[in-house]
């Protein structure tokens, strides 16, 4: 009854270009805003933040990324685990190299020394399309993994071969190493989230957007129109690589503390975030954020009711979720290739008929 | 700078104004194959050019050289007075030079007002920054080239269709979108590639219409395929006529209707 | 002659072995590329599978005996029988052409039409879908898989070339025989692609399925082929991998050897998936043996790929692609 864009009509061009076009989306944007900044960090715990919401915010982050390059532009990367890696260690390095800065820039330096690696891997899609770029992406996969694991220089040396987090802080707030608060964490990766969230939002709905679609959709035309495809495929390599970028060094310093690259970093992260686009929605911010909220809370929630409930061992749950995680990408890409995303869209069309359908 | 010296008015009152692109002994192979031999021909300011000849003539490839798709091998073309070095597809679009394809080439995943405003991005200059900020200049350049996508809309008549994803729409609607997309560009030469292929005769005649309207309003250089003689006759100022790569016509409609080699081409002729 | 290049020439013997052995497994993607155009990401998780099938058989172990134990409190695990390696294959043989029905009949047929990457991705969910059911259904723990094939130094290569360099070879008697094998299986593949009725008719479906169909071949039916012999290949590197070092998750990765080799063959030929495998092969060992020390070692992980990268980007279409021509 309340979802309606009856007499909600716009007169200029800007009103019709806005976000959430139709009020009732808007004023729930805004709720949703208030409770993630106003309310949630009052309530959370050491639990909740770490098995939940961290990884929920860090994953969306490169969900978003990596459903520019792959959604939005139509350029598959399997790389992704090697590019988080890459804004891990930048960071790493970083925080160890520069104490003195700020651990804000840090991140954002990280994201862009990933988007410049990212793009040197992103070179060979001028020559060469779909699953062969696909396969490609690989290399950058073993190859940055391999890098990280073998090069002493990454890793500052330690004998362990692992990079830990050490403690920095943000307006006397500690946000980094095991002192810091649940809250602290929570509420700094939920801005890099919103602030990247919007300047997705932003790229996409403007021109650059419709040149990543254009070559997606059809390349050979796209060139043809006036699409300079270098720099379509290089632009959507490179904020897609900040994006991932910022997401891996968040997960290192603010989420895990403490890396081993070949662990966590692996070929399944890669598959991990890709299954996040697939199941949320290729092409869609929203479906970023549904896939990785989707993806977090499976596991979760298996673990909860299989382990914790029916009292299975835990390796059971484990192979359960591999299996229902592939089933589930199997089911979405016959039944629905658009995603989470595309089935909340059905759902608000058919609430804004109801309830007179006909 | 354009020869405008030869200038003419036309019966129904048009200025047709200087050469505006020359194709000077272009020949394109692919491997052994001929596609076109040794043609030159001429385009000239606000007229509509038609490109005609049975199938296999060679009329695409010869729409992908004038578009930078295909590099010929031979000949040169000439673009405003001068030589057009070998370029990319999008630089030539730069230049202004817009088209519509054969096998409607559409962006299926976006919607109708999406892919009009690609055909605008030559006139977008906002970067990177701009574009992530959006307050500002990007939204400033959007609404401004918005307003000129609208008046293409209206004047294509396709306003009840604007966010409707392309993918959903009939042929006839898609082939005037793809119009309404290479128009956004405002070109110096729009290029259609059989804009009435597989339309029944309402269709061709709407088409036929904004064709007519868009080189009248506008004063746009129209270079067009077409398989249809009667529409080619009534549209085009001028006809060049291929068969198997060469020229064998060139002129105005009625020229090229009386031109023997013509004849034979179309109505086939015994060789003995 | 010095050390170095007999020491190197163990290792280009010992890469060529490999070689072979990614070949008979690119040969799997090969296979069911050529005729229904999709790129099965999942090839390496059915060459675990088969291997675990296998041992399951053989061993007489229940089938997913941990979920039932764990669901009604039993403590199940074994039927108590040995079976013979012979039965053992024939019986793990009818499960991949089971499987291969169920993959057909559940997924790509509702997927006919679709964009080759939406496959390849729907590949990779089957992936995980079949690693976690694999797993369910047999247990995640190492199994030791023996068939009976001969392991162990081959004693007449190392003593003969012990008499030519004074330094024996080390070739182990199972990388012989499974060399054998995987040229035996790719040259009978080749016969069968080329001589059988029904070689014939997957070849059809590969250039054409319109015309496939409109000359009476069933689509359906030479696709379940396809896949039971992509099962059945990779069955043999399963037992192949199994035998040499236990059957576990790492088995699986062996797909991802496959993948370049392919990009460096072109993904339709079988030649070119031969000669891609031997390429990789020998490139990876001895990149590994003259250059791994000099930057830390386990270059295997990424040399596959760094190649097949570079080499695409100088020459798109693999070795053996013809030249594309795009069109408008």
């Amino acid at each position: 009854m309340f979802y309606r864009e009856a007499g909600d009509f716009k007169t200029t061009y800007k009103d019709d270009n806005q976000t959430f076009p139709i009020k009732f989306d808007r004023y729930r944007y805004y709720a949703v805003m208030f409770a993630a900044f106003a309310v949630i960090p009052f309530l959370i715990n050491d639990y909740w933040v770490n098995a939940i919401f961290l990884p929920f915010l860090i994953y969306a982050i490169a969900a978003i990324g990596l459903n520019i390059l792959v959604g939005y532009c139509g350029q598959v990367s399997l790389g992704t685990g090697g590019f988080m890696a890459v804004g891990a260690y930048a960071c790493y390095k970083l925080m160890t190299g520069f104490p003195e800065i700020n651990l804000f820039f840090h991140i954002i330096i990280s994201g862009g020394i990933t988007a410049f690696v990212c793009v040197l891997f992103g070179l060979p899609s001028l020559r060469i399309k779909g699953f062969y770029l696909a396969v490609a992406t690989l290399a950058a996969q073993f190859f940055l993994v391999w890098l990280f694991n073998r090069v002493p220089w990454f890793y500052n040396y330690s004998a362990s071969g692992q990079i830990n987090s050490p403690e920095r802080s943000l307006f006397d707030i500690t946000i980094t190493g095991p002192n810091a608060d649940a809250w602290a964490k929570y509420l700094f990766c939920l801005v890099f989230l919103t602030v990247l969230a919007l300047i997705a939002r932003n790229l996409t709905r403007g021109t650059i957007g419709r040149t990543w679609m254009a070559i997606r959709d059809m390349d050979i035309a796209a060139e043809i129109i006036g699409v300079n495809p270098l720099k379509a495929k290089i632009s959507a390599f490179a904020v897609s690589g900040f994006f991932v970028g910022v997401s891996g060094a968040l997960f290192f310093s603010v989420y895990l503390g403490a890396v081993e690259v070949g662990e966590v970093f692996g070929i399944n992260k890669s598959f991990l975030v890709l299954f996040m686009i697939i199941i949320g929605g290729l092409g869609s911010i929203f479906g970023s954020f549904a896939g990785a909220a989707f993806l977090v809370l499976l596991p979760v929630l298996l673990k909860n009711v299989l382990v914790g409930g029916l009292g299975w061992p835990t390796d059971l749950a484990a192979h359960l979720e591999f299996l229902i995680i592939g089933a589930l990408i199997v089911i979405f890409l016959i039944a629905e290739p658009h995603g989470l995303a595309q089935l909340w869209r059905v759902a608000k069309e058919k609430l804004r008929l109801w309830p007179f359908p006909h | 700078m354009l020869d405008t010296s030869d200038s003419y008015v036309t019966e129904d009152g048009r200025t047709i104004g200087g050469v505006v692109m020359e194709m000077k002994n272009i020949t394109l192979r692919f491997g052994g194959v001929v596609a076109i031999k040794d043609i030159s021909f001429d385009i000239r300011e606000g007229e509509i050019r038609a490109i005609i000849g049975p199938n296999g003539a060679g009329k695409s490839s010869m729409l992908n050289v004038i578009s930078g798709f295909y590099n010929p091998q031979e000949g040169d073309v000439y673009y405003k007075g001068a030589l057009r070095p070998p370029m990319k597809p999008y630089q030539v679009a730069q230049q202004g030079i817009a088209r519509t394809f054969q096998n409607i080439a559409l962006f299926e995943g976006m919607t109708v007002l999406d892919n009009i405003m690609t055909g605008r991005l030559n006139h977008m200059k906002a970067g990177l920054f701009a574009q992530a900020i959006w307050k500002g200049k990007a939204e400033a350049e959007e609404v401004a080239n918005r307003e000129v996508v609208e008046k293409i809309i209206d004047f294509l008549e396709i306003q009840s269709i604007r966010k409707t994803p392309v993918g959903r729409l009939p042929y006839g609607l898609k082939k005037r979108v793809e119009l309404a997309r290479a128009l956004a560009a405002e070109p110096s030469i729009l290029l259609l590639d059989e804009p009435m292929a597989g339309m029944n005769v309402e269709e061709k005649e709407d088409m036929s219409r904004f064709i007519l309207d868009v080189n009248d309003e506008f004063g746009t250089t129209i270079a067009l395929i077409e398989h249809d003689m009667g529409v080619v006759m009534d549209l085009s100022d001028r006809v060049v006529v291929m068969d198997y790569g060469k020229k064998i016509g060139d002129g105005t409609p009625d020229e090229v209707r009386s031109n023997q080699a013509v004849i034979d081409a179309y109505l086939g002729v015994s060789h003995d | 002659m010095s050390d170095t290049f007999i020491f190197g020439m163990e290792v280009f013997l010992n890469g060529l072995m490999a070689g072979v052995l990614y070949a008979l497994v690119a040969l799997g993607f090969v296979l069911i590329y050529k005729a229904s155009g999709i790129f099965n990401y999942a090839q390496g998780v059915m060459a675990l599978f088969a291997a675990m099938t296998l041992v399951g058989i053989m061993e007489g172990r229940v089938p997913f005996s941990h979920l039932i134990n764990a669901i009604f409190g039993t403590h199940i695990h074994h039927f108590g029988w040995h079976l013979p390696a012979v039965f053992g294959i024939l019986f793990t043989v009818a499960v991949m052409a089971g499987f291969a029905w169920c993959v057909q009949k559940f997924i790509f047929r509702h997927l006919v039409g679709q964009e080759p990457i939406i496959l390849f991705m729907a590949t990779i969910g089957l992936a995980y879908f079949l690693e976690g059911f694999g797993d369910l259904m047999w247990g995640s723990d190492i199994k030791k898989l023996d068939v009976g094939l001969p392991q162990g130094i081959n004693l007449l290569i190392d003593e003969t070339t012990f008499g030519w360099f004074g330094y024996g070879f080390f070739i182990d008697n199972l990388d012989l025989v499974a060399t054998v094998i995987a040229a035996l299986l790719v040259i009978s593949l080749i016969i069968f692609a080329q001589y059988t009725k029904q070689g014939r008719a997957m070849r059809a479906v590969a250039d054409d399925h319109q015309a496939a169909l409109s000359v009476g071949i069933s689509l359906n039916f030479i696709w379940v082929m396809v896949w039971t012999l992509a099962g059945f290949v990779a069955l043999v590197a399963g037992i192949m991998w199994g035998t040499k070092s236990g059957v576990q998750f790492s088995l699986s990765l062996i797909a991802l050897k496959a993948l370049p080799v392919l990009m460096l063959g072109g993904f339709t030929s079988i030649p070119g998936a031969i000669v891609g495998g031997l390429i990789i092969g020998v490139g990876e060992k001895m990149f590994e043996f003259l250059v791994g020390p000099l930057v830390g070692g386990a270059t295997e992980n990424w040399f596959a790929y760094v190649l097949a990268l570079l080499f695409l980007v100088f020459r798109p279409q693999g070795l053996f692609g013809e030249k594309i021509i795009e069109r408008v």
